[in-house]
């Protein structure tokens, strides 16, 4: 296929700059409504569930930067892909300490794999991206493997 | 909207077997919830809202479920097992179908290993849609705390 040219994977293992994020309990609060959470420490916002981190840590773009498709343009690490339309691939998460509100996280980003396949309707691209969520104690949080698949 | 399995069930790690299902839940996404979601994780993403684009332009035959949406349903099995005894320390899953809007889907789970010693327990974890797919597959590992 050959879509992922020497820039693509070179993009590989550079780390992001951190972001930093002040845990709120009304935004663990909308996303425990949003999931229709069970659990009461969710639903009061006491804890964050672990999927809260998803997208948590991404830049937050102006609107004149969003693509038509909604996308935040120039949002994700690295050179631009060839293939444009994106789906979630899939999570790895492992949860070191609970995330709670007022807690301040730092979480940093990095490509760490990026391989092509063909689909049943034409070429893939799997970009595989980490992340490693510390509080302000440098202490490991929590760290998420996500894959996401343009086609 | 979802309908509900009880939470916080009391839970003997001696008495667990392997193989032992745990309660399922059936999600039914709306556009309220996808909007809900989309909103809280700040994706806007035109493929949960815009069904004219969606079709269209992206060529789905609906709005899409999102993917970490389900991912999160999934992660619940887990969470909603092990309620305040249990911690859960790992899961992870594989988009492996896309849902759609309208679709009911299942999300549940399987006791797949338990490690008595080390006091944590292996779950398989699935969304099926109404075809009876698995959409979704996962695992989590539970860790009930130290001996």
């Amino acid at each position: 296929m050959g879509l992922l040219t020497s820039e693509h994977l070179a993009s590989i293992g550079t780390p992001e700059p951190s972001i930093e994020v002040e845990i709120g309990r009304r935004e663990i609060q909308k996303y425990a409504a949003a999931t229709e959470q069970q659990q009461a420490r969710y639903i009061q916002g006491d804890e964050a569930p672990p999927m809260f981190v998803f997208n948590l840590f991404s830049p937050i773009s102006a609107l004149a930067d969003m693509r038509a498709d909604g996308l935040a343009r120039g949002k994700a690490t690295g050179p631009k892909l060839p293939l444009k339309r994106i789906m979630a691939g899939g999570t790895q998460i492992n949860q070191h300490m609970p995330i709670r509100p007022g807690d301040r996280l730092f979480g940093t980003r990095k490509i760490t794999d990026m391989y092509e396949k063909q689909g049943s309707t034409g070429p893939l691209i799997f970009t595989v991206r980490s992340l490693a969520i510390t509080n302000a104690q440098g202490e490991l949080v929590l760290e998420e493997i996500q894959t996401s698949i343009a086609r | 909207m979802s309908t509900d399995s009880k939470p916080e069930l009391e839970i003997d790690l001696e008495k667990l077997s392997v193989g032992t299902e745990l309660p399922q839940r059936q999600h039914s996404a709306t556009n309220v919830s996808l909007f809900m979601y989309n909103a809280a994780v700040w994706n806007a993403h035109r493929i949960h809202y815009d069904e004219t684009y969606t079709t269209a332009v992206e060529g789905h035959p609906a709005i899409v479920i999102d993917g970490p949406l389900q991912g999160d349903w999934l992660s619940q099995v887990a969470l909603n097992w092990a309620g305040a005894q249990g911690s859960v320390v790992s899961f992870g899953y594989s988009n492996r179908k896309a849902s759609y809007l309208g679709e009911v889907l299942t999300s549940g789970g399987v006791i797949s290993a338990i490690d008595l010693e080390n006091r944590r327990v292996e779950l398989t974890l699935f969304i099926k849609n109404e075809a009876a797919e698995v959409v979704t597959p996962g695992t989590a590992t539970v860790s009930f705390g130290e001996n």
